[in-house]
């Protein structure tokens, strides 16, 4: 991976966040969205959430909304097991949800214990009503995030963003320690 | 110690001359509880989504820092959702208040023990978490500082309320959650939140 891709998507991505209103934002993190999550921190004008599990996120957007405020979750695709009981409160509702979801478990993964939630992050997604929207190049991202953000608060929608693993280009262990 | 307080009369106590108060309720007694006090449009009562509670109350804390918000929760529905206590503490909203009704069972499904039945001080882990204004209340003294702690207290504050374990009658609020939600914003926002 090149940090200057890197660097490139996620300022691109908190400037949509940015632009659309987003005021909240809640991560469990993962190394793919680091450069996003420190530009949201060093962001006065966000709340940025560090979260112990994902599932906390769909409360935290939940009330968000409630409360009139448009928000949008980091994670990674393991993070998607942790909220899928909660996606019903999502659905019932209606609330708006934008999750940015950073794929393990696909291309080249190293770690096996990764495959099998990585393989079935959007089919589990979509079973929960969750609009899936893939994103393979760095160049594909931000308009990936920006036309999530119009579904989900223009149409009441949850909608993930797929970021895949060929764009964060995890290979080896000693690459995620050194990340 | 065994508990004296009834749940029902704490949960009244508490929701009584509530003003703007924005109240978030935990599956499931707590829910039954708020309902029993009397439905209340800025009342955001969940049917589901155990352990969630509280960052509902979160996300509604951050997103209106201007107002008091409330969850009422219940021990189970807490414990499942207990790491959010660290979450909380972390962001420190200066207007939420937790107050888990605390009967030490879960008592929707067969009243079977929870974890604070066997000694786990859930205040002790809240202030652990860094809540440092956690109490456990016992006591029906305690209840006129307590309610007054929900309305002024610098959050977050966290209050373990010790209430007898009883089987009662359910008083259910709406459970449409588009209705809940919709009823929720509109009370709060006006009527410009069903075209935000």
């Amino acid at each position: 991976m090149s940090a200057t891709a890197s660097v490139d998507w996620s300022l691109a991505v908190h400037r949509t966040l940015k632009d659309a209103g987003v005021k909240i934002v809640g991560y469990v993190p993962d190394g793919g969205h680091k450069r996003l999550i420190e530009l949201c921190h060093a962001d006065a004008g966000m709340q940025t959430v560090v979260m112990t599990t994902e599932e906390e996120g769909i409360g935290l957007i939940s009330g968000a909304w409630l409360g009139g405020e448009k928000s949008a979750l980091l994670m990674q695709s393991s993070g998607v097991g942790n909220i899928i009981n909660c996606l019903g409160m999502v659905a019932e509702c209606r609330f708006p949800l934008v999750m940015l979801i950073t794929m393990r478990g696909e291309y080249g993964e190293f770690n096996p214990w990764q495959v099998p939630m990585g393989q079935a992050t959007q089919s589990v997604l979509e079973d929960m009503g969750v609009v899936v929207q893939r994103a393979d190049a760095p160049e594909a991202i931000e308009s990936a995030v920006n036309a999530a953000l119009r579904l989900a608060y223009n149409s009441y929608c949850a909608v993930a963003v797929l970021i895949g693993q060929r764009v964060i280009g995890i290979k080896s262990f000693q690459e995620q320690v050194n990340q | 110690m065994s508990a004296t307080m009834k749940r029902r009369d704490v949960v009244k106590t508490l929701l009584a001359e509530r003003g703007d108060l924005l109240v978030v309720t935990g599956l499931g007694s707590a829910t039954w509880d708020a309902a029993a006090a009397g439905d209340h449009v800025l009342t955001f009562p969940m049917w589901g989504a155990m352990g969630n509670a509280a960052m509902v109350g979160l996300g509604l804390a951050l997103a209106r820092p201007e107002r008091r918000v409330l969850v009422l929760t219940g021990d189970g529905e807490m414990l499942m959702g207990i790491g959010s206590l660290a979450t909380i503490a972390v962001q420190k909203p200066a207007n939420l208040a937790i107050v888990v009704i605390d009967n030490e069972h879960f008592g929707e499904t067969g009243m079977q023990k929870t974890h604070t039945a066997h000694g786990m001080d859930m205040a002790a882990v809240a202030k652990g978490c860094g809540i440092a204004d956690s109490h456990v209340v016992r006591s029906a003294a305690e209840l006129p500082a307590l309610v007054k702690a929900t309305r002024t207290a610098r959050g977050p504050y966290f209050a373990q309320v010790k209430v007898v374990a009883e089987k009662l009658a359910l008083t259910l609020p709406p459970r449409d959650g588009g209705l809940l939600k919709a009823r929720f914003r509109r009370a709060l926002l006006g009527e410009s939140a069903d075209t935000q």
